[in-house]
């Protein structure tokens, strides 16, 4: 038995996040009654004209430039033939051989920390068809109900070059295109709503063979970890046919995720069968200088830039750099705390420490977290002037997220301010001390480099009998000269 | 260039139009003849023209990003065959 090569392809559908669809001035919010986002345009009725979105084009211009894609000065839109019930017009409006993205890579990190360069062919711009629903029975025997509010959202369709070799390095690449398209705020990246959409293109062949084997398509896959899922089944399936002798049939695949399984879903027609020809509704856009120099001076800091200032600018390792740069929303709320507490360490911590812990545990998203970002920097802020010692702040934190109030607030109400009034804390020492005479004298016998352990002890004592209140340094420093006094 | 039977069925078919058989003939000598039209032109030199996209020489428009269409669901379904809950209804389709 020869050795296999898998080879991936990636289609990205990113919805893009206009208020507005792609030719129709409808609403592309997501969850509304069926059809009362769908006007004339995105209903296919005769005599209507499409209107390009400004927007859309915008958010393909900054995609252009976050993977250093070459783009397309004049792109054209065509029509892709074809019949479904839920593409009124007969065709989608799409671009095919003048697509505004041309030719760009991005980089991945492979598990084994290589970096890889996988290629996109090419981006378009197209509309987004309707949903079909089969399964409704009371709409009646035999009919299937028709729902025209995402006909007509706007679509980036990203193409990849044959560049991944195993389902992981596919989802690594989706992760990235997402972290992304998220990032310049062009897609708000709900895979559940099916915002970002992955097909996968999958063959295998003998591992040195240089052409490529038959391609399964595979829909239907609105998650990553289904994704790794569907390609690795596929995989499976398609070595097993060859090596019973068998040969794999190009075609459309659906993924079945309750039976981790892909199934025929159709012939996949070739691609002249759609008939694309120019749309003559829609004029050929072109790009001006000035124009796409300003959306580019608008873009925000992309994330793999992001994360290299990170470990620059605050010194984080690049492990803390990756994770705090995983999504834009979290590498703001990193750096406002950062800023604002004026520790990035500190910051760094608390954001991947209680922050992710709370979050997870309460199955949150970071953009709705009961703490924001000024609020914990506040808390940090009050480590940092030694209001409160860094474990008490983990109590007010709680707090904090249970709605208690600032922290300020909370350390107020629940007196957890820091003891540094030196009186108090003699008091404390002394107290320790004529309590544990024992440890005092063990103390006293031992050998200097073991002290700096056993102090451990009566450090501890205090911070019980002050309910851990008081500064554990100074207290500390107290320990330290009134032991040493008479030994 | 000729086109067969076969490619008169199939280019129906993905147009979905009936062709009734007595028709195919026709179809097949009048569709011939105009790829042959097609054919005359393709034998111009056109190395140095750049493929036209749309006859006039404008470029697109475009229209600011606002969602100011209202919902006319029910004016537009009182013209639709069939409807319920909202949706238009068609003969089930399923892949």
């Amino acid at each position: 038995m020869p050795q296999w090569e898998t080879v991936i392809g990636l289609e990205i559908h990113t919805q893009l996040a206009t208020e507005s669809k792609i030719f129709s001035a409808s609403s592309t919010q997501f969850g509304a009654e069926p059809n009362t986002q769908a006007s004339l345009v995105d209903l296919g009725m005769p005599g209507v004209l499409p209107v390009l979105n400004k927007r859309a084009v915008e958010m393909a211009v900054r995609f252009a430039r976050a993977i250093d894609a070459e783009l397309a000065p004049y792109s054209v839109f065509a029509r892709k033939n074809y019949f479904y019930p839920d593409l009124p017009k007969g065709y989608q409006i799409s671009q095919y051989e003048l697509p505004i993205v041309g030719q760009g890579e991005v980089e991945v990190v492979l598990d084994d920390g290589a970096i890889k360069k996988i290629g996109v062919t090419r981006a378009h711009l197209e509309e987004d068809a309707g949903k079909s629903l089969h399964e409704d029975t009371q709409l009646g025997g035999g009919m299937s109900g028709i729902d025209l509010n995402r006909a007509g959202t706007p679509l980036l369709e990203i193409v990849s070059e044959p560049d991944m070799r195993s389902a992981k390095e596919a989802v690594t690449y989706a992760r990235k295109i997402h972290q992304i398209v998220t990032y310049i705020g062009i897609c708000d990246g709900n895979m559940q709503e099916g915002s970002f959409r992955c097909d996968a293109n999958v063959s295998v062949r003998p591992l040195g063979q240089k052409k490529l084997g038959t391609r399964a398509e595979l829909k239907n896959i609105n998650s990553f970890r289904f994704l790794e899922k569907a390609i690795n089944y596929e995989i499976e399936r398609q070595i097993d046919l060859i090596e019973d002798g068998g040969a794999v049939v190009q075609e459309t695949r659906l993924y079945d995720a309750d039976k981790d399984e892909t199934r025929s879903m159709r012939s996949k027609e070739e691609a002249n069968d759609y008939r694309y020809f120019p749309d003559p509704d829609l004029l050929p856009v072109e790009l001006s200088d000035v124009w796409v120099d300003d959306i580019i001076a608008s873009m925000p800091e992309l994330p793999d830039a992001r994360r290299s200032r990170f470990q620059t600018q605050y010194g984080l390792s690049a492990y803390d750099a990756d994770i705090l740069t995983a999504s834009r929303i979290q590498a703001d709320y990193f750096e406002m705390v950062a800023d604002q507490c004026g520790d990035a360490k500190l910051a760094a911590n608390w954001v991947m420490g209680e922050l992710a812990a709370a979050l997870n545990k309460a199955s949150l998203e970071i953009k709705d977290a009961p703490v924001d970002a000024q609020a914990l920097a506040r808390l940090l802020s009050r480590i940092k002037d030694n209001t409160i010692s860094g474990k008490l702040a983990k109590q007010v934190f709680e707090a904090m997220w249970a709605g208690e109030g600032g922290a300020d607030e909370v350390i107020e109400s629940k007196g957890l301010k820091q003891v540094t009034d030196a009186g108090a804390l003699e008091g404390w020492v002394n107290e320790v001390m004529v309590a544990n005479p024992e440890q005092v004298e063990n103390y006293r016998q031992a050998e200097p480099e073991k002290r700096a352990k056993m102090i451990g002890f009566f450090v501890g004592q205090v911070m019980k009998r002050s309910k851990g209140k008081a500064n554990p340094q100074q207290v500390n420093a107290l320990f330290r000269s009134r032991l040493e006094e008479a030994s | 260039m000729r086109l067969t039977h076969d490619d008169v069925e199939k280019i129906a078919n993905l147009a979905q139009l009936t062709a009734q058989p007595q028709e195919i003939e026709s179809l097949q000598r009048d569709l011939s003849n105009i790829l042959d039209l097609v054919g005359e032109m393709d034998k111009v030199d056109t190395t140095d023209v750049a493929p036209m996209a749309h006859p006039l020489s404008m470029r697109q428009r475009l229209r600011v990003d606002a969602a100011t269409e209202k919902d006319q669901r029910d004016s537009y379904q009182r013209i639709a065959p069939d409807t319920a809950k909202g949706l238009y209804l068609v003969p089930k389709v399923v892949e």
